[in-house]
């Protein structure tokens, strides 16, 4: 390859259009996260209850939605609901419900796990003391699970980063999207951008999630 | 519903299912082998090898399997390499693959007390017989519940493979919406496919994890 595509890169304003590019998968995920974190704390106490009507549904839920790709959950919302509701849903809109209903589950299961994990003698010592029910769960009990779920959390973001990078199969003009018309944009003047603007991109995604899952193991390791 | 319509193309759908398995499945292979060599290389802490271990662990966990496809398939071809669509995939596969495999290894082989080594020396074992019939055992039965998940977990990525051409199940779905407006019909063959793939392995998997930790192993599996 005689010819330099790496300038393409930096030419006119390129980058910061990937750039742009980059903060709408992070917009997506982070915002998708922010949902699923409250709703999944929910679900994740409620997986705990002894009812067999919330564990059935919880159960069903939860399996269904591991189960799927992600990719699927999101075909099935942005194709599926845009025609069974007859509204039309913007990809963004569709990214967010569908990462929102898997980041549900899976930080409803990370919860879940985290709770179990309590020995049953703190609740029972607790109880001894004479603390209500609720003084249990805020003094004895969230303490100790959000311990164990803050690493697990935050890994949870590089995942959803990564996954949100399959928003462009619906549509949604974002990192790789932009990289494409950068590409198309420059095909005569320089054939082989692809191969910079897609390292690039791949750099990118790594420069994102490595500190954060770095962050997360390390919090891991010091809590264990 | 238009059940004649989904009569019609179920066979699309099988032949579909047939590529996604059989490119998992080649996949999983070798990424369990990629896995294995990295987590002994990491283990047995050899010098040079184990930065670039490192290294490619980091790379790969932290990228998206789909702008890696991107990268092999469309970026790779200027710089005068051009790979096949079913290349690229299973290179793809397995260079995502091979880093969640090898943390599942390393993890098990980690968990094997350092006493069984030094009790297996002192009955006068070998380094490789201690290896072989002392630490692998262990650390095996403590990486199943990670490594079926994993294997699960590449089998729900290969749900990208349409973006390198490939006429996998989301690439058949997206046509048939695409052709014939038969969304509702479409999808649902879309989940159908999918659940009669992974509910039997995922069935399977909690099922070996749960003899598992009946036998007191594989406890510390949450992926």
């Amino acid at each position: 390859m005689p010819d330099l595509g790496i300038r393409v890169l930096f030419e006119g304003s390129n980058f910061l259009r990937l750039l742009g590019g980059m903060w709408i998968t992070i917009k997506i995920s982070l915002l998708s996260a922010a949902i699923s974190v409250p709703l999944g704390m929910a679900l994740g106490m409620v997986m705990t209850l002894k009812n067999p009507v919330t564990k059935a549904v919880t159960r069903i839920y939860l399996d269904f939605i591991r189960i799927m790709p992600q990719l699927v959950l999101l075909f099935l919302i942005f194709f599926g609901a845009t025609k069974a509701f007859g509204v039309h849903i913007s990809g963004e809109v569709s990214a967010v419900i569908a990462f929102v209903l898997w980041g549900t589950a899976e930080m409803g299961d990370l919860v879940r796990g985290a709770i179990i994990a309590i020995p049953k003698h703190q609740y029972e010592s607790g109880a001894a003391m004479g603390l209500s029910k609720l003084q249990i769960y805020r003094y004895i009990i969230v303490p100790q699970t959000l311990r164990r779920l803050l690493p697990l959390t935050i890994n949870l973001v590089t995942r959803m980063i990564k996954t949100t990078s399959l928003v462009v199969l619906i549509g949604v003009v974002e990192v790789l999207k932009v990289g494409q018309q950068i590409i198309e944009a420059n095909r005569y003047t320089a054939p082989s951008a692809a191969l910079w603007i897609y390292a690039a991109i791949f750099f990118s995604y790594f420069i994102i999630c490595y500190p954060i899952s770095k962050l997360s193991g390390m919090l891991e390791n010091r809590w264990r | 519903m238009d059940w004649n319509f989904i009569k019609r193309y179920i066979p699309l759908y099988r032949e579909a299912a047939g590529l996604t398995l059989s490119m998992a499945l080649l996949g999983i292979l070798l990424s369990l082998v990629i896995g294995l060599i990295c987590s002994l290389i990491l283990y047995f802490k050899i010098p040079v090898m184990r930065r670039f271990v490192r290294g490619y662990i980091e790379l790969s966990r932290n990228t998206p399997l789909l702008v890696q496809l991107f990268f092999l398939y469309f970026g790779l071809p200027k710089a005068g390499i051009v790979l096949g669509s079913k290349t690229c995939a299973i290179i793809g596969l397995s260079f995502l693959g091979g880093s969640y495999m090898a943390e599942a290894f390393r993890s098990g082989l980690e968990s094997v007390e350092k006493s069984q080594i030094e009790a297996g020396l002192s009955i006068g074992l070998t380094r490789m017989q201690v290896i072989r019939h002392v630490v692998f055992p262990q650390a095996l039965t403590v990486s199943i519940p990670s490594l079926c998940a994993n294997a699960i977990f590449l089998i729900k990525e290969t749900s990208v493979f349409s973006v390198v051409a490939l006429a996998d199940l989301m690439f058949v779905a997206k046509d048939l919406i695409g052709l014939y407006y038969k969304t509702d019909e479409a999808l649902l063959m879309l989940v159908i496919s999918y659940l009669i793939i992974l509910l039997p392995l995922s069935v399977a998997a909690s099922l070996v994890e749960r003899r598992l930790r009946y036998a007191g192993f594989g406890y510390s599996s949450i992926v």
